[in-house]
């Protein structure tokens, strides 16, 4: 089986060599300190990042494909998502009444100036205008860093959901040991500019 | 020196005489931005824009609409092409200063559009043209004030020195006309260009072609 996502050799500045393989419908968590270069690395596979080594997305060749293309199939959450038009619904192209009602936010918020939005609705609705692509990989960086416990189950289902659904493979990037059990297959404790630990979650 | 160079009216002198102000325009327009890009083209940007600006449009002005022969003449050439440079500076300073001090600002939604597929053009379009508006607003404003604030100034100095003023004003309307286009083309190269180097072929904002503001 080709992998969704296979990673040879990829070195940014002083981290790596990093390998890594997510297989389709898989989710493979990633922890480590601030600054181990986690971030980093979801950037490089999105080809945000100048870098060297391969990367490979259901066995197509990251160089082959125009950026755009590849970004619209690698869909990268950052950290903190960026907002560039003055309300919340001119962000989005299709209607996502579903998506909302999953993520128990008012459909009257796309109405909204993006500058009444707080943290955690900033960072679900983002997640949402990601998932519009319909990415078959997904690199979330702290996906639930600003949320709640009951809205970090909601984005935790909905992220299963989408998996079992379209077959995405996913990078998980998260601070919670809880959390990336409850939602990876591998852990991956990144340190020392490597992968180093390798948990196998069941 | 000048008086050198109207005597001989020698081309090569007079080439000489035109490398010397655009380099000096250019070094100008590098100091005056914050950010500049790094390397060869942090002067290079700006030098190209004036160049290619000003010096078609002086030519263009001596050959077409000014029409003296030979058509490097210094008494015409030198001072046109000093207005020119004079207000493409402000215009190439201006645009190249907001770019790239906006890009750095608002990396975060360059970025943004870019991680949602977008082009590294449609992702810096709105900064690409608000530098090219604060670019041309000194050359517009100009252009709006003229006949009531600009032009009447200008054209004190032929009424005294014993020219008709309505002779004046022509030379003066036209002198407008070609240094806001010169102004406004060159900016737009500027910011077009400059533009484009912040990005790579992958569509990635590179920001490390900048140098850091000292």
């Amino acid at each position: 089986m080709i992998p969704r996502l296979q990673v040879t050799d990829l070195s940014i500045h002083a981290v790596g060599p990093l390998n890594l393989v997510v297989e389709p419908g898989e989710c493979v968590g990633l922890s480590g300190p601030s600054g181990s270069g986690k971030s980093l690395f979801l950037r490089a596979v999105a080809d945000l990042e100048p870098h060297g080594g391969t990367v490979q997305l259901d066995g197509t060749e990251q160089a082959l494909l125009p950026a755009p293309h590849w970004r619209r199939q690698v869909g990268l959450l950052p950290a903190e998502s960026a907002w560039w038009f003055d309300t919340v619904g001119a962000h989005f192209s299709t209607p996502v009444t579903e998506g909302l009602q999953h993520l128990a936010l008012d459909s009257r918020i796309l109405t909204w100036p993006v500058a009444r939005l707080s943290s955690g609705e900033r960072q679900r609705l983002a997640l949402l205008r990601l998932l519009e692509n319909q990415p078959p990989l997904l690199l979330l960086d702290e996906p639930t860093a600003n949320l709640d416990e009951e809205n970090t189950r909601r984005v935790e289902t909905l992220m299963v959901d989408y998996r079992t659904r379209t077959g995405a493979g996913i990078v998980w990037v998260g601070h919670s040991k809880a959390q990336l059990q409850r939602m990876a297959d591998r852990i991956y404790s990144m340190a020392g500019g490597g992968f180093n630990a390798v948990t196998v979650v069941s | 020196m000048l008086k050198v160079v109207f005597a001989a009216s020698h081309p090569l002198w007079m080439a000489g005489m035109a490398a010397v102000m655009l380099l000096a325009a250019a070094r100008e327009a590098m100091a005056r931005q914050k950010r500049r890009f790094a390397g060869w083209w942090g002067f290079g940007l700006g030098t190209g824009a004036m160049f290619v600006s000003s010096f078609t449009i002086t030519t263009f002005a001596l050959l077409a609409v000014i029409r003296v022969s030979p058509w490097y003449t210094a008494q015409y050439a030198i001072p046109l092409l000093g207005m020119m440079l004079g207000n493409t500076m402000t215009g190439v300073s201006l645009g190249l200063d907001r770019l790239t001090e906006a890009a750095w600002e608002r990396r975060t939604v360059i970025e943004g559009r870019l991680m949602l597929g977008q082009t590294s053009v449609d992702a810096i379009a709105d900064i690409r043209r608000a530098s090219a508006r604060s670019a041309m607003t000194p050359t517009i404003n100009a252009m709006v004030a003229a006949g009531l604030v600009s032009l009447p100034g200008m054209m004190t100095g032929q009424i005294l020195a014993g020219n008709p003023p309505m002779e004046a004003v022509k030379y003066q309307i036209l002198v407008m006309f070609i240094i806001s286009a010169g102004a406004g083309f060159g900016a737009l190269i500027a910011v077009w260009v400059g533009a484009r180097r912040l990005f790579d072929d992958r569509h990635r904002l590179r920001l490390d072609r900048l140098d850091n503001p000292a």
